[in-house]
């Protein structure tokens, strides 16, 4: 997906640094950030919050048939992780193959290259996870 | 409200129709629908069609002008509405609404989706568009791969297997082979299922619905006149619409979509039916395990006994309850916008008794089940026989 420059600028704290948000009136989080809390609506009271970006596998695929964009990385693994706050995300996982992976196995977050456009375009940064020794 | 019924049914043959256009497709099924109902053109008073992205696709956005144009149907109203793949049940959903209410008598609903004008790569990422574009598609994210994913976690929970989804590629393989719109009338083997190259693990690619081309349409009209035009009208029993959250990440469970099983709750109830009641469904089987996930949300089988009822062939067209008798989207094809109207043409054609091959015995009531992205969007209609 070609993103516009004003777009990877747009989303540089989400991404790289897993900012996300936290209701105060129900105590859930959420990544990426929402503005309305969905289970408390207007009585919720939403505050930035900062994910460490540490979880565990809920459920993984590896990709064999990428789309555009990802044809060079090919088989990777993709996975829903729990962080430990209760809130999943959709991420890669690297330096792993699918021998190495079970649902439940404990990961980190580690900052990575996601693609790039084309030679001269951006290159869009972002989050991926790894297993935790 | 006035009861509303199908009084006409029509298709293209879905696959790579390299030979035809989005607006010749949409015509063709459109004229096929329009002359099954025995209508004239001019008692037609609006049209909705589904269409999830035509912009992406070939360029073509104002689907609803075109349509109404190329139709010959101008000036009546055309409106086109997109909920991905579920954009044809919901097309089918805002007729019903506007027959129901009294605001139209006649309504034309098309489906239609040309995607093989592109190649694969840019198909994918454009389908990634029925997910979180942001946070799901831009990670590396593809279709094949969130389903793969609920299909890990189906294995993980209840011991589900690659022989259980294989086996419902085999059943439609089987059912498609018969019918003549099909992308792929040829029946597989099991041992060609689990051999087959592998997409998204553990999904492998024939229990991957294909990249189709397609179109199909229906004339609905209020039941009380129905029998005018129609010998066999199809009542539309309920129309029911849910929404869940759009990233597959944000759901409580990935072995369930709770936005098809809320619409099967809330169509039966309206119907005053229950799940044993239906005797021929065709559902979302966009890939294997959509199916089996499916018979489970709409009640036919508990959690986790889909996959053994599957492979036990309780799906079959003689088995407990008849699913996707069309070969549904895995041997039919799966032109997005198109699948949601092609389903309800089959159950109306099962309804009719025109099943030809493929006909289930003694149908009474039939269900439809149309899925926008991996689950955001759920759309369950129930029919009978109106005549």
């Amino acid at each position: 997906m070609k993103e516009s420059i004003s777009l990877t600028w747009r989303r540089i704290p989400e991404r790289y640094k897993m900012l996300g948000s936290h209701c105060t009136t129900c105590d859930s989080h959420y990544f990426p950030p929402r503005m309305v809390c969905p289970t408390c609506r207007r009585k919720g009271k939403i505050e930035p919050f900062e994910f460490a970006g540490n979880g565990k596998i809920y459920s993984f695929t590896v990709i064999h048939a990428a789309p555009a964009g990802f044809e060079n990385q090919v088989p990777y693994v993709m996975a829903i992780i729990e962080l430990d706050e209760g809130t999943r995300c959709t991420g890669q996982i690297v330096d792993a193959t699918r021998k190495d992976l079970k649902i439940g196995d404990r990961v980190e977050g580690t900052f990575r290259k996601i693609l790039s456009d084309d030679p001269e375009g951006p290159i869009h940064y972002g989050f991926k996870f790894r297993l935790k020794k | 409200m006035r009861k509303v019924s199908i009084i006409g049914v029509g298709m293209t043959k879905f696959g790579e129709n390299w030979d035809k256009s989005f607006r010749g497709m949409v015509t063709e099924a459109g004229i096929q629908a329009i002359q099954d109902a025995n209508v004239k053109g001019d008692e037609i008073s609006a049209g909705y069609v589904g269409t999830m992205a035509s912009g992406s696709l070939v360029g073509q956005e104002h689907a609803g002008a075109l349509i109404a144009d190329y139709m010959g149907l101008n000036p009546i109203p055309i409106t086109r509405v997109e909920g991905a793949c579920a954009s044809g049940s919901l097309a089918l959903r805002q007729g019903v609404m506007a027959v129901a209410s009294g605001l139209h008598d006649l309504v034309v609903v098309g489906g239609v989706e040309k995607m093989t004008d592109l190649d694969t790569a840019a198909v994918s990422q454009i389908l990634g568009g029925a997910g979180d574009q942001e946070w799901e598609l831009f990670m590396g994210a593809t279709f094949p791969g969130l389903y793969a994913m609920m299909a890990r976690r189906h294995m993980y929970e209840y011991g589900t297997t690659e022989e259980m989804l294989a086996s419902v590629a085999v059943k439609n393989h089987a059912n498609g082979f018969y019918n003549k719109y099909a992308q792929f009338q040829r029946k597989i083997t099991m041992e060609q299922a689990l051999n087959a190259k592998m997409v998204a693990d553990p999904l492998k690619i024939l229990d991957c619905s294909p990249i189709s081309d397609g179109a199909a349409a229906l004339v609905l009209a209020p039941l009380d006149s129905a029998s005018s035009y129609s010998e066999k009208p199809i009542e539309i029993l309920a129309s029911e619409q849910a929404s869940g959250t759009l990233a597959l990440h944000d759901r409580d469970t990935l072995t369930s979509i709770k936005a098809a099983k809320i619409a099967g709750e809330l169509a039966y109830k309206k119907a005053g039916l229950t799940p044993k009641d239906i005797d021929v469904a065709e559902v979302h089987d966009c890939f294997t395990i959509a199916e089996i996930i499916a018979t489970e949300d709409l009640g036919f089988f508990n959690p986790g006994e889909g996959g053994p009822a599957a492979l036990e062939g309780k799906t079959k067209i003689d088995g407990e309850v008849a699913i996707n008798t069309s070969g549904g989207l895995k041997s039919t094809g799966h032109p997005v916008g198109a699948t949601g109207v092609k389903q309800a043409c089959e159950v109306s054609w099962q309804l009719r008794g025109d099943g030809e091959e493929t006909q289930v015995k003694d149908v009474e009531y039939a269900l439809t089940h149309n899925v926008g992205g991996s689950g955001a969007t759920a759309v369950v209609h129930l029919y009978k026989r109106g005549y």
